[in-house]
């Protein structure tokens, strides 16, 4: 039973920063703009937070200075990708790079090559060995579902990613709404930074995000693109990263590499299947350039 | 990006010399950049610039043949990626998967050493080579499949797939089949030494130091003008600019836009699986779980300052290779991480991503 139960809480902390992040990319990915910088924009929210936190003492503030560092750093995202028109690829690229850049020297400037003294304050643990963050990214799969699906605003952001020409007909400001999604995405990847340097643990390492950024893209493919299916898709790929730590003593045969390919071979597969399943939102990636 | 002009532009004397400025420039640009971060970060220009430059050319006391071997050893795998980048972008798909298949590249190579070993070596190092460059493929080929028949983004595959080849190789070499046979590290045994490619340099030139340039080298230079024949002067090449510049006009033009799309993907990975192999045979001469420190993703800030085109990519991925070995001396020198490249790279990217856009706004906005 004890086994079960750490099973379950390794899930819930890995799939916590995957939701949040997750649930950002999908809100710009409904807008048309994939957001490749994820990983990037989660790395300056995670050293953020620690530099922010160990000049506060508190953690939550240190969140919160990862959430604005993030719509920054998405405020350059959306300066190119949107006001540009350049290629959202490229820029998020661009952006990975800048913040590994970013992070590691000035880490390194200020905290010398081994940061072994590097200890900030944590994020309250409210139960279950769990900070604030879970239940929030919980609600918020549950409020951006409704908000997307049942609301005026979240329609036109949707068309904004389906049919971005239909929308700007109909009145709806293509490049605002997309700049709006991006830099929400730039928040939720900030806070899922956080969640990894002052909620899971009390101190940053140099790149210390580990491709989660690139999970959580993989996340929105495979929930569809639908903030609920994000959250399921989320404790999948969570679950298979508890395994990692949890499979010997769940006395497990199979090598650890297996459980975690296997998500993203499941999505690979179900994308060769096509038909509904593997339908992005149309204009997924496409500049718009009003006629 | 793809409004470069290729060698058959009409216009030769303006087209070397604009490309010479913008290169002048753009060096210019770089060593202001640096000097602005070397005072941010406390460190003297002068002497900053001269430690990277000696990391990267070498000195009168430490000689010269280490260090530019050693930036022709880290331009390579630069170079044969980001080639791979600038086929399947040039075509118009934003693929990332270049890591992926540059580490099945590897995977493929070291496999097929264990599996063949009787062969006689030079036969085995090219049988290695074909079956990694065909695993790479292979992998691209599977980004471009979903791409023409499932409408699936490139950019989005080529995540799952990278992966999968991350975990493959975890697995292989730690625990797996192809991990060393004391099975106490997570790397494969060390591939025999038939196999690997021969070292250049005699160390009687270069002082009794041993250098690590290779003859794979030799293979990623000649890349390139196979590559710029390719593009610029095949049916084929013409059909992924052009596919890449207008798909909905080169199908109207009964170009087949979907075969083309393939091969473009798997060209690509050709490209970056070769380039595993070449760093299995030439610099590790075995497999281990971080093979790659991230060059299928480096490859694209390369591919893109190289403007796209095979010539530009060879300067560009020259470039970085110095700066990556010169770093690697400024590091010891004065403790700033090599990661400063990936701050360069972006500022540098985003400069000219940004200039171009905003050229092509202001045309735009003339044109109404």
């Amino acid at each position: 039973m004890a086994v079960l139960e750490g099973t379950l809480q390794t899930t819930a902390t890995m799939a916590t920063p995957l939701l949040l992040a997750a649930l950002g990319e999908n809100v710009s990915q409904r807008a048309g703009v994939v957001n490749v910088g994820l990983e990037g924009m989660m790395l300056i929210g995670a050293f953020t937070a620690t530099l922010a936190t160990l000049a506060t003492g508190t953690a939550l503030a240190g969140v919160g200075m990862a959430a604005l560092a993030g719509v920054l750093i998405a405020l350059l995202f959306a300066l190119f990708a949107v006001k540009l028109t350049a290629n959202q690829v490229v820029v998020g690229v661009v952006i990975n790079l800048l913040a590994l850049g970013l992070t590691g020297t000035v880490y390194r400037a200020r905290f010398g090559q081994t940061g072994t003294s590097l200890v900030t304050a944590k994020l309250p643990v409210i139960g279950a060995n769990l900070t604030v963050l879970t239940p929030a990214a919980l609600v918020a799969a549950f409020g951006l579902w409704w908000w997307l699906y049942r609301t005026r605003p979240g329609l036109e952001l949707r068309a904004c990613g389906e049919y971005p020409a239909a929308a700007d007909a109909a009145g709806v400001s293509v490049g605002r709404v997309r700049t709006l999604a991006i830099l929400f995405c730039g928040m939720m990847a900030g806070i899922a930074g956080a969640f990894l340097s002052v909620g899971e643990v009390n101190t940053f390492i140099e790149n210390m995000t580990d491709g989660r950024g690139f999970i959580a893209l993989a996340i929105v493919t495979s929930g569809r693109w639908n903030p609920l299916g994000c959250l399921i898709a989320s404790l999948v790929f969570g679950f298979a990263q508890a395994l990692q730590f949890q499979g010997q003593a769940l006395g497990l045969q199979l090598p650890y590499q297996f459980f975690v390919a296997l998500p993203y071979a499941v999505t690979l597969c179900v994308l060769m299947m096509g038909g509904r399943w593997s339908q992005a939102p149309a204009a997924l990636g496409r500049p718009y350039r009003k006629a | 990006m793809s409004d470069l002009p290729g060698p058959d532009t009409p216009d030769r004397v303006a087209l070397v010399f604009w490309t010479l400025a913008r290169v002048l420039a753009a060096c210019a640009g770089f060593i202001l950049l640096l000097t602005v971060t070397f005072l941010l970060l406390g460190i003297a220009p002068a002497e900053g610039l001269r430690s990277l430059w000696a990391g990267a050319f070498g000195d009168a006391q430490s000689g010269r043949w280490y260090a530019v071997s050693e930036t022709l050893v880290k331009a390579t795998p630069l170079l044969l990626t980001a080639l791979g980048v600038t086929v399947a972008w040039r075509a118009g798909l934003f693929s990332i998967g270049g890591e992926g298949q540059l580490l099945l590249g590897a995977i493929t190579a070291t496999a097929t050493v264990r599996l063949m070993g009787a062969l006689p070596g030079p036969m085995l190092t090219l049988l290695a080579l074909v079956m990694g460059a065909a695993a790479g493929a292979f992998w691209g080929w599977i980004a471009g499949w979903l791409r023409v028949r499932r409408n699936v983004q490139e950019v989005i595959s080529t995540i799952m797939l990278n992966y999968i080849a991350l975990y493959l190789l975890g697995w292989l070499v730690d625990k797996g089949p192809l991990q060393e046979s004391a099975r106490r590290v997570a790397q494969s045994d060390p591939l025999p030494s038939t196999v690997l490619f021969a070292r250049l340099i005699p160390p009687a030139w270069s002082d009794g130091i041993a250098t690590r340039l290779h003859s794979g080298v030799l293979l990623a230079f000649l890349a390139v003008p196979v590559i710029t024949l390719l593009l610029f002067h095949t049916r084929t090449g013409f059909g992924l600019r052009l596919i890449g510049q207008n798909a909905e006009a080169a199908r109207t033009a009964r170009y087949p836009v979907r075969a083309l799309r393939l091969q473009a993907m798997a060209l690509s990975g050709a490209l970056c699986g070769l380039a595993g192999c070449v760093e299995l045979l030439g610099v590790t001469g075995r497999l281990f779980a971080n093979f790659s420190p991230g060059w299928g993703f480096t490859a694209i800030p390369v591919a893109l300052l190289g403007g796209l085109h095979p010539v530009g990519v060879l300067l560009s991925a020259l470039f970085f290779g110095a700066l990556t070995a010169g770093s690697g001396n400024l590091a010891r020198f004065s403790g700033v991480s090599s990661v400063l490249i990936y701050i360069l790279q972006a500022v540098a990217v985003l400069a000219v991503v940004g200039l171009r856009a905003y050229q092509a706004l202001r045309a735009r906005s003339e044109g109404d």
